[in-house]
């Protein structure tokens, strides 16, 4: 199967913005690939790699090393939990044990209707309102075990596309 | 008795949100890079920033001047700014407020750097979390290119300069800057051992100046006030600046507040509304996850460079994350060393093995298994961890050390009691156990039936 042309558009305009050194949009061709397909599976990883002339072994070891690019299927949306100092010192892990129960899963597991991925996170840069997570690129602040079900129930509902892996 | 100080950096967030071009401009702003580009030379602004000692915001407190200087004299060939927004040290949140306050201080800052070393691209490195940083840089660097102040021949001097956004995927070690190099030349972001600095050999193996963003948006104030002005801003002798102290964790009012370099910790945290009712201070870790603790008899120190390393501290990025009695070093030694642990690259022995390792014997000591011999084995490893290739083994060794400088008893409460005398329940040995189902594990699926490969 072929990719839209949006997407190819896409990919084809960040290769061009940084023309010289192709290299540099190693990562921003897989965030559209993972935007297009939820994560990087194996035709994403070889598409990236044609469009960047890089082996995918190099493309790989890129993949496989940040923690916003995800090359196993993850959910709809992506929760990721800040479990440093800070936060840590608000909850002691006892948000990321809620979530996990909450919804049924292992740390870095799936929900059954495929909604929600739970990862634990490098601290996120949003201290002053620790406990805090980040969600489709939003910040979640002063958790609760009331706001987390709140936040868990208004992104069930929620229509918005998610924005995956910013 | 607190005494109002002005705001430079922070000077447009009573706006609440981030000022625009016309309202930055109001302010003075872009007067520095007129009266600059073209009318002074690049070694007048060098000097500038030399008088003016400008130390690195980032963490290290490298001096910019210094840095800029190792650019080899007569290179002919692109030069680079790569402007390290990754903060991604625990505590750490200043960048993110700057550049959602004044975001043409920080264009403005870059531009000028750029103008000082004679560079030709700037590559902004903006941490996936910061994501309306990126955009608010793209947006409002397109707003300074329309005015004529970036891009092709800047205010028709014959400089030119440009900037463009590299969205990182993550990962602490991006704050390297070898390893940031590497990260936006779309390799394993593993930083390197030895070998010519990055200003002589960066990106694309031309120089490289990397910079924290904080560092740079000092520039306009200097270049339009002077150096001397700089140097009255700070409160200590030797000092320069303000500097954006970003208070955490146990704390009445936790944020960002510019105040002046050598302010004493009890007035910063006075600033920030003291301590909440009924709650002590027993430390605060200064300058992010990387420095060591510092215990309340430091109160009276001057947040500098200078005056905290002559006492054995440190005093990084300046985000000092408060600790308060009711809570256990131990168990906050352990999370930053779960977190160090979790974000070595993993390139390098003495951190990829001695941070598991000395996680294991801190998981032995909260959970109340802990014997005396773990306390020398610790030791011994936090010292074999400093010849790791990077600062970032080192890094985790320092608030490792300091929890058994000022606060062994505590550690041997742990100890004699064979539990954590805070309460915490035993931290789970082999990392976060949770959840009903186990994680699964196979092939990865494909979406498509009709896969090609």
């Amino acid at each position: 199967m072929s990719l839209p042309d949006a997407v190819v558009a896409e990919i084809d305009g960040v290769i061009a913005a940084v023309e010289h050194h192709k290299r540099e949009a190693a990562v921003d061709v897989m965030y559209a690939l993972q935007r297009h397909y939820g994560y990087l599976c194996d035709e994403a990883m070889h598409y990236a790699s044609k469009a960047l002339d890089m082996t995918t072994l190099e493309l790989e070891s890129l993949a496989t090393f940040y923690d916003y690019l995800y090359r196993r299927p993850v959910g709809r949306y992506v929760i990721h939990v800040c479990d440093s100092v800070v936060c840590w010192m608000f909850h002691q892990d006892s948000i990321f044990d809620y979530l996990c129960r909450k919804l049924g899963v292992p740390p870095g597991g799936t929900t059954e209707d495929g909604m929600f991925t739970v990862l634990p996170a490098a601290c996120i840069g949003n201290c002053h309102n620790a406990p805090s997570m980040l969600i489709n690129g939003r910040f979640y602040d002063r958790l609760t075990a009331e706001r987390i079900d709140a936040v868990l129930a208004e992104l069930r509902q929620s229509a918005e596309e998610p924005v995956r892996c910013k | 008795m607190q005494v109002e100080t002005p705001l430079v950096l922070l000077k447009n967030r009573h706006l609440g949100r981030p000022a625009t071009f016309e309202e930055y401009r109001a302010g003075g702003g872009y007067e520095a890079l007129i009266a600059t580009v073209g009318k002074r030379t690049p070694a007048e602004v060098l000097q500038l920033v030399l008088d003016a000692d400008l130390r690195g915001r980032g963490g290290a407190g490298f001096p910019a001047g210094k840095k800029w200087q190792g650019i080899p004299a007569g290179y002919v060939g692109p030069r680079y700014v790569v402007v390290n927004t990754d903060e991604m040290e625990p505590g750490t949140f200043k960048d993110r407020i700057l550049v959602n306050t004044d975001p043409h201080l920080v264009i403005e800052g870059i531009i000028l750097c750029a103008y000082a070393v004679q560079a030709t691209e700037g590559v902004c490195f903006i941490r996936p979390s910061y994501e309306s940083d990126a955009v608010l840089i793209e947006e409002q660097s397109q707003v300074a290119r329309d005015h004529g102040l970036l891009g092709d021949n800047i205010l028709g001097s014959g400089f030119s300069f440009d900037i463009h956004v590299h969205r990182s995927a993550g990962r602490y070690i991006c704050g390297e800057a070898s390893a940031q190099i590497k990260a936006i030349s779309g390799l394993r972001p593993n930083p390197r051992k030895g070998g010519p600095r990055t200003s002589v050999k960066g990106l694309w193996d031309c120089p490289t100046i990397v910079n924290n963003l904080e560092t740079l948006a000092n520039l306009p104030g200097i270049v339009r006030n002077g150096p001397d002005w700089f140097k009255s801003l700070a409160r200590s002798a030797g000092g320069s600046g303000t500097k954006l102290f970003s208070v955490s964790g146990r704390i009445s009012r936790p944020g960002c507040y510019e105040l002046p370099i050598g302010t004493p910790l009890r007035e910063i945290l006075d600033h920030a509304g003291g301590m909440p009712p009924g709650r002590v201070l027993k430390a605060v870790i200064p300058g992010g996850a990387s420095t060591p603790f510092m215990p309340d008899k430091y109160l009276d120190l001057e947040m500098d460079f200078e005056p905290m390393k002559r006492a054995g501290q440190r005093f990084g990025t300046a985000s000092i994350m408060v600790f308060d009695q009711n809570t256990c070093l131990v168990g906050a030694t352990l999370n930053l060393m779960e977190f160090f642990t979790r974000e070595s690259c993993g390139w390098c022995t003495p951190c990829r093995e001695g941070l598991p390792y000395v996680r294991h014997l801190l998981r032995l000591i909260e959970g109340g298994q802990g014997e005396e011999e773990h306390i020398g084995m610790i030791k011994d490893m936090a010292q074999a961890m400093r010849s790791a290739y990077c600062a970032f083994a080192p890094g985790a060794a320092e608030p490792l050390l300091s929890l058994f400088e000022y606060f062994e008893p505590e550690v041997r409460e742990h100890l004699r009691q064979k539990r954590c005398p805070f309460g915490n329940p035993p931290p789970a040995m082999r990392g976060k156990a949770c959840g009903t189902r186990p994680p699964t594990f196979g092939p990865t699926p494909c979406p498509e039936d009709q896969c090609p490969i």
